[in-house]
Formats: C-alpha cells, structure tokens, sequence
C-alpha cells in the first residue's frame, strides 16, 4: 500500500529524527538532498541491530551470527536486484559508493582499451565521473571526447550522435546532472552508443531518489549510485553490471572474500559477486541500506515523483519572482533541483546568511567545474528538495533569501 | 596606534551588537571601506589559498611599515579582510609577526562563519604574517 505524501507529512517527518533538529536557533531546514538524504529512524535502529545482535563477518563462519549476518547481507542484494529489476542478485556489487563503483569500471578497461579509443563522458559529469577517466585514459592512450550542453544545460544530442564512431569503446553519463537536476534520455543514449558497440555506464546517483530504474528496460551495461540518497547510511555503493561485462573486467582490489584458490604462484579469483568484494564489506551499512530501499518503496518512487516536482515547481515560481534572479538548467524534465545565482552576489554569501537561518543549501561549484566553466560562473547556490520537506519550509527559504539579499547588496 | 588597541577597539565595536545579524552587517560595511588592490594584480599570485571564495593580498613597505590593500569577489571574505587588514596594516613587519591573534576569538567571528570560512579566515591570517616575515628576511639581509 503506497502512501499519499500530502496526508501523511506529518508521520513521514516523524520518521526522520533530524528533521527535529534546531540549527543557529532556528527549525532546522534541510535543503541539501542532492548530496545526502536523510536517514529514517527504522534504518538507523537497524544499525544498532546488527552491532547489538548479530555483529559477525559474513561469508566465511560456519557459527550461527555469521549465518545471520550473511543471510541479512544476501538479502538486502536481493532486495537491491528487485528494485533495479537486474536478472541475477549477483550482477548487484556492493561497493563503498558512487565513485568507488565508477572507479572499479575504469580500472577494468585498463587492459582492455588501447591507444586511440575513444571515451566519450558530458559536460554535465560531477568530477567523480571525470577524473576516474582522465587517470584511464593517461594510462591507456585513449582519449576523450565530451558531449556539449546548450545554454538550458541539456545535453546536445546530434552533437553526442556525431561523436559516435567505430573508435568508440565508452560512454559515461550520468542518469540526472547533479549540479542542474535535469534529466538526461539516457535509454536513447544507450541505444545509439550500442549501435557502435560501446560500453555504457550510467551515474545514477541524482536519479535513483526519485525515479524508479529498471535496468534491463534500458538495456545499460553499467548503472552506479550510492544509497546515501536513497534513505540509507553513508558508505555504500552500488555497481550493478551486466553479467558478461562483470565476468570480463578484473577485480579492483585484492584480497579475502575476492579469491577462489591462492598459491603463492597464482591466485584464482571467486565467481561474482564476491570478485568485486574483497575484504570485510560495510556489513551494517549494506544491510541498513535494504531497509532504506525498502522504506523508500513503502512511499513509492511515482509518488514521491509527483510530490517532489509540485515542490520543485512552487519554488521555482516563488524564485523566480526574485528581482536579479537567475536558475541554471531549464528543462521540462527535471528532478527537485534548483541551482541559481542573485546578481552579482556570491553563492558563499548567500549559502552563510541562509545558513545562519538554519537553512542547509550547497554552495559553490558543486564538483561540477566544467558546467560553472560553461556558464563562466564561480558557483551557485543549490537548493534539492525531498519528499520530507514541505512548502511551508519554502516559504520560510524565500523569506530568509529576501533577509540574505538585503544585507548584501 | 598599537595593533592590541586597535583589536581592543575592534572588540568594543562588536560588543554592541546583540545578535549575529547586525555582526555581519558590520563587518560588511567594513568590507565597504577595505583599501582595495589594483584590478591588475588579481592574478592567481596574490590570491590566498585556503580561501573557497577568491581573496587577493598585495604588500608594499612604506616607510618601514606594511601596508596592505586586499580584495574578494564575495561580500563576507572582504569583511574579513577589510578587519584583518585594519588590525595588521601600517605596522612594522617584527610587530605583525609577534601580533597576537585572539580578538578573533574575542568577537565571535569564528563562531559566526561556516567551517570554510573560518579556515579561510586561518589561511588570511597566515597569509599577511607571510607577508611580514619575508618583508623582515629582507630587512635583516640588508
């Protein structure tokens, strides 16, 4: 049973213990979701579950915890397949995040690109999905080419179609800019890029909070995010790979867990997943992480689509009606993120002043360098929206950036 | 005037304020009368590191004293320096470098800045001592 937002608001917020929170004196009034989203009670108590109840290293004890845990662990993979709708559990890894996941990507095309290859990532990518690249293609000869954005900040599909050729082995996108919030066609993306037999790896860490991914639907062969934006603690990544492209890069670190037989002349590695997951993982944060996913889907990722898009636009309008105002990224696809600038006023300042009303926004270039290059910027100010925050807590953000405005003009 | 009375007068002026509002409105007008550096040397030289917003430092000894002229391209960071540049210009190099720094503390500047800010506000700091020290090498090589 979904549940409706609006009716519900009060028993949502109520899951969040933070939102209680009162920052500089103020009701705390968080408006940072883009970088992390808050974390519910339940799965903050499951935490303290496991270290209470059945703390044990998994995969490797015959003894009862160990069993436990491995059980919970397994489980919160499958929980993370169901979701992506992937076709085996073992095509979710498990990584530290985001960047860890596109970094394990990256190291496994080391052998297999050679001079010459192209790679071809956007203007649009945070700098996690740049520099990983940039290291691959210093080691490989490859080079990369970049998919321009027009002056909405969306990307320029004809040029990204004529970049494509026979050279092209790569392609990085990611599913939603975190800097602008605007959706990017990525199936199409994907479709063309296999015409010419090019690998594809989504960053989804922008879209998997508020969109439901199916990632056999769009038929790409890598799809990370971290679930620090769905609900879940710190610490947790997801890679998921199509099975052959899994099966043919190797493993990114080594270690326990990751082999199958170790001599000292040779080690075999293990099947998948546990290839990819040397060592002792993030036991608690995976397994908070299931819980997460699943308090997300209790809500439904369409209704929280819906509700987050009438805050995005409110706030929009409410902006826009700002003397000297101006939103980066417009597009009639977008997830609850506004980037905007006053005047001349510096994005720091604003972010301080707001800050001091207990109003937690981002501010500067938001590891998005290329894009603020683009718009010949120093940064702005980010305001993410998630389905806990409400219009009143607009209300009282336009209130105080009128304050912030004043004093500094 | 000594730099210990010019950071007691500084004290004395936030100690009229009542709440974190009107201390920034004041320090931004005091960005407003901050001696400013020439367009042309807001080059990557003279920029502070340390700073998440652009801050230019330039030092010129006049009459054996430092005088420094400074910029931001943020309102707040040229209040900060405007302060720092009021406590620490027109002094000898040796009197910058012993000068001690607890004003700051003393008018709940750090309390009232981000953790960015306050780290930038180290890194001025340390910048305009730099400053003094290689003004004083130079004096005592000559």
């Amino acid at each position: 049973m979904k549940k409706n937002i609006h009716t519900n608001i009060d028993q949502i917020r109520n899951d969040f213990p933070i939102l209680k929170r009162k920052v500089n004196g103020q009701n705390l009034i968080y408006f940072d979701n883009a970088a992390t989203s808050q974390t519910p009670q339940i799965v903050i108590d499951s935490i303290a579950d496991y270290y209470s109840k059945y703390n044990s290293n998994i995969h490797r004890g015959v003894h009862f915890l160990s069993q436990e845990a491995t059980d919970a662990y397994e489980k919160s993979r499958v929980k993370f397949q169901k979701h992506f709708n992937a076709d085996n559990s073992y095509e979710i890894i498990f990584t530290s995040g985001t960047t860890h996941s596109i970094n394990i990507v990256a190291n496994g095309f080391k052998k297999i690109l050679k001079k010459n290859d192209e790679i071809i990532i956007s203007q649009l990518e945070h700098h996690s999905n740049i520099v990983p690249w940039q290291m691959l293609c210093e080691e490989t000869g490859a080079k990369i080419k970049v998919i321009p954005i027009d002056n909405n900040g969306e990307l320029i599909i004809d040029k990204f179609e004529n970049l494509l050729n026979s050279k092209t082995k790569l392609v990085f996108v990611n599913h939603v800019s975190n800097a602008l919030g605007i959706v990017n066609p990525i199936k199409h993306i994907i479709k063309k890029a296999h015409e010419f037999n090019a690998i594809v790896l989504v960053d989804g860490a922008q879209a998997t909070p508020h969109m439901k991914i199916d990632v056999v639907d769009l038929d790409v062969d890598f799809y990370v995010t971290s679930t620090h934006k769905i609900c879940g603690p710190t610490g947790v990544g997801i890679l998921y790979g199509k099975e052959k492209w899994l099966n043919k890069i190797p493993p990114f670190l080594g270690g326990g867990e990751m082999i199958d037989q170790v001599t000292f002349e040779k080690s075999t590695y293990a099947g998948l997943p546990n290839k990819f997951e040397a060592g002792t993982p993030n036991i608690s944060g995976v397994i908070a992480s299931g819980i997460g996913i699943d308090y997300l889907n209790s809500i439904g990722l369409e209704e929280i689509y819906k509700y987050e898009n009438e805050l995005l636009e409110y706030a929009t309008k409410e902006l826009l009606l700002i003397k000297d105002l101006k939103i980066y990224g417009f597009s009639t696809k977008k997830t609850s993120v506004i980037s905007f600038n006053v005047g001349n006023i510096h994005p720091y300042d604003i972010g301080s002043i707001l800050d001091k009303f207990g109003i937690a926004t981002r501010t500067g270039q938001l590891c998005a360098q290329p894009i603020m290059d683009y718009f010949k910027i120093p940064g702005t100010i980010r305001v993410s929206f998630s389905f806990y925050n409400t219009k009143e807590e607009i209300d009282k953000f336009i209130k105080a950036l009128h304050k912030a405005i004043l004093m500094l003009s | 005037m000594k730099i210990k009375q010019i950071q007691d007068e500084i004290i004395d002026e936030f100690a009229m304020f009542d709440d974190w509002m009107q201390r920034y409105e004041y320090m931004i007008d005091l960005g407003k009368s901050l001696p400013l550096i020439d367009e042309k040397f807001k080059t990557d030289e003279y920029l502070v590191n340390g700073c998440q917003s652009k801050v230019w430092v330039k030092a010129e000894l006049v009459n054996k004293q430092i005088v420094f002229k400074a910029d931001s391209d943020a309102i707040i960071s040229k209040g900060i320096i405007a302060i720092l540049i009021r406590v620490f210009s027109h002094h000898e190099p040796n009197e910058i470098i012993e000068a001690n720094t607890d004003f700051i503390d003393k008018i709940g500047l750090k309390d009232h800045l981000s953790p960015n800010r306050a780290n930038g506000l180290s890194s001025m700091i340390k910048q305009l001592k730099l400053y003094a020290l290689a003004y004083q090498t130079k004096i005592n090589n000559e």
